[in-house]
């Protein structure tokens, strides 16, 4: 049994830990290592497309896991208010959001995406006063509205469940210490479940700089960090490519154990 | 209950429910300003709703609350001059004791001064006697502590009433006991109105100077707590107000006798205000002395138990077609010596100590 564990361990993290090992390779052949050397992390940070492919990462990361933590802890707090048939179906809908495949996502978005783009052109061009209409196209907005339909699920769940464990308690007491809605909101709800709020916009940042599949679909013509990583991977694996895998590992790592700690530190408050 | 006094709180024609379920039926209860009214009944009576109706937290479906005079229904639970100590507290856990008390005055509009809301909250602390703990974290704190600050919490906005929903509940027997008198020594320094609800007589008799004995979303009896255990309105109230011993007989024609199963005459004493026929007749534990059995009482047995509770004893005495009778006796009536089980007993008590009811009634 114990064998088994290890082996499975051994076969899920021997070839990350190779890309780390060999994105300090002094050689540009991925598979000897010839030498200790930080230089593809230099020839990666100063290579502009790749810069640019990060640059785009975060900007949809930050964007649509704003959009997705406000969408979603609205959503949450919402869900607390509707009927247990309602809220039963809603629980449903956000499970599958999470469960449905990356690749299903990525096309529904994109057919989706591709209709409405058709019809709401063609709208703007038929009213539009000068000769050239503005026309919607795939681009940062779409990649941002599918990533954050996706995460905003992710946020939700993560933020239901620490209302839940909050109970209608204090809610109830600070409204009958003459607190109105909204300052009990802003004084009693909110830093109750600020934690776990912040916890859902890290791994909804994660999720969505992280993504290929999805991303990879609605893109259109801007290019993510990992759509180029997967471009470049097709003119070969070079250390440069590990160095770029092994930052992004890193810095998802931090953002993901960052998030548990913010839950674990939710839950500790809770139970006093 | 005709009162000289204002009342504080007025229950007219009050019914809740949630969907079929009804959990309080046509409620009509007045509750004069500075008096201190205990909500007792089982779970589900509905007394927790009728607390949480004067709250704000629900609304009637029917009927009206007034508050003061003024009527509630439809005012949310923050305009509402009424402050409540709940169940399992309610603190606000990222807030510290002082943070906490503080919270209700810090709402108030007009503003009051920091100045001021300092010196209320220290004195709030020192009336629940949590001075010092100003800083404290709640979650550092006892159980009893944390009731308290609950305490504090609510009586520092000076309420005109004050709604306590089991707040004992949560606590063990000692501490319970010494909130109690903490308790009722408050409400009568603040001369606040005080409604407390409670499935625990005990507790709802020895704090309360009035009863209002619920069950099934209907008020069965209001009174002083005397009252109400000594002229229990009908069978539900005697059995759940203390304990009793319960028979059926059937009253003669004079309304004075009861004939027991056996056909043994029964003296009631006095003319009883009840139809001739089947009835339930009830004694209270403690009404019962025994004797050794001599065949000339009506209820007579054999000692099957004896439960020595330290201030007194109490026995189980097997009546034949009776079935088992409880008797409580104190030891200072230094009787304790008498009877053993296997001992056979007759059971007297005075004719007042009857208490009788219509046998339809259901409990």
């Amino acid at each position: 049994m114990r064998a088994l564990v290890t082996s499975v361990y051994v076969f899920l993290y021997t070839p990350i830990a190779l890309i780390v090992l060999f994105s300090f390779n002094a050689g540009r052949n991925a598979s000897e290592f010839t030498g200790f050397s930080t230089e593809w992390y230099g020839k990666a940070l100063s290579n502009a497309f790749l810069m640019d492919a990060l640059q785009n990462s975060l900007v949809v990361g930050l964007v649509s896991a704003t959009l997705a933590t406000l969408f979603g802890t609205m959503a949450a707090l919402g869900l607390e208010r509707v009927g247990p048939r309602m809220r039963a179906i809603f629980d449903a809908l956000f499970a599958a959001a999470i469960v449905v495949p990356g690749v299903v996502i990525g096309i529904a978005t994109l057919v989706a995406l591709v209709q409405v783009f058709g019809i709401a052109n063609g709208a703007l061009a038929a009213i539009w006063p000068g000769d050239a209409p503005p026309k919607l196209a795939l681009g940062f907005g779409s990649i941002i509205a599918a990533h954050g339909m996706f995460t905003m699920a992710l946020v939700t769940m993560i933020v239901k469940a620490r209302i839940a464990s909050l109970g209608r308690d204090i809610v109830e007491a600070s409204s009958d210490l003459y607190a109105t809605p909204m300052t009990t909101f802003w004084q009693i709800v909110l830093p109750q479940i600020l934690p776990s709020v912040l916890a859902g916009f890290l791994l909804a940042f994660t999720f969505s700089f992280d993504d290929f599949i999805i991303a990879f679909f609605v893109a259109g013509s801007k290019t993510t960090l990992p759509i180029y990583v997967f471009a470049s991977i097709r003119r070969g694996v070079t250390p440069e490519i590990n160095a770029i895998a092994s930052m992004v590992l890193v810095a998802s790592l931090i953002l993901i154990l960052s998030a548990r700690l913010l839950m674990r530190d939710g839950r500790n408050t809770a139970t006093t | 209950m005709a009162s000289a006094l204002p009342n504080d709180i007025e229950f007219r024609s009050v019914t809740k429910a949630y969907g079929a379920v009804t959990a309080v039926r046509d409620i009509n209860l007045a509750i004069p300003k500075g008096s201190f009214l205990a909500l007792l009944g089982p779970s589900g009576c509905g007394k927790t709703t009728c607390l949480r109706m004067i709250g704000g937290f629900e609304q009637p479906s029917e009927g009206k609350i007034l508050i003061d005079g003024r009527e509630m229904n439809g005012v949310p639970a923050y305009r509402r001059p009424v402050n409540m100590v709940f169940q399992h507290y309610a603190l606000f856990p990222h807030f510290n004791v002082e943070q906490n008390v503080a919270y209700g005055l810090r709402q108030m509009r007009p503003r009051i001064s920091e100045t001021e809301i300092t010196r209320r909250v220290a004195e709030a602390l020192s009336m629940v006697r949590l001075d010092g703990f100003a800083k404290r974290r709640t979650h550092e704190m006892s159980g009893g502590q944390q009731q308290r600050v609950a305490l504090a919490r609510a009586i520092v906005n000076r309420p005109a009433v004050l709604l306590l929903d089991e707040p004992l509940a949560a606590l063990d027997k000692k501490l319970r006991s010494a909130m109690q008198i903490e308790l009722q020594t408050l409400q009568r320094e603040l001369g606040i109105t005080f409604v407390l609800v409670t499935h625990d007589q005990e507790e709802a008799l020895s704090m309360a100077d009035q009863v209002c004995v619920m069950s099934a979303g209907r008020i069965r009896q209001i009174g002083s707590p005397q009252a109400v255990y000594d002229r229990p309105a009908d069978l539900f109230v005697a059995d759940f107000v203390g304990k009793i011993n319960r028979f059926s007989a059937v009253l003669d024609a004079d309304r004075l006798t009861a004939r027991l199963a056996d056909g043994r005459a029964l003296s009631l004493g006095t003319a009883r205000d009840l139809a001739p026929g089947r009835i339930e007749l009830a004694l209270r534990p403690e009404a019962i002395r025994l004797e050794k059995a001599d065949g000339e009482h009506p209820l007579s047995g054999i000692v099957t138990h004896r439960i020595f509770l330290g201030s007194g004893v109490e026995y189980a005495v097997q009546v034949e077609g009776f079935g088992d009778f409880l008797v409580t006796s104190d030891r200072s009536s230094g009787e304790t010596g008498l009877a053993a089980p296997g001992d056979a007993v007759s059971l007297t008590f005075g004719p007042a100590a009857i208490h009788a009811f219509h046998a339809s009634e259901d409990a």
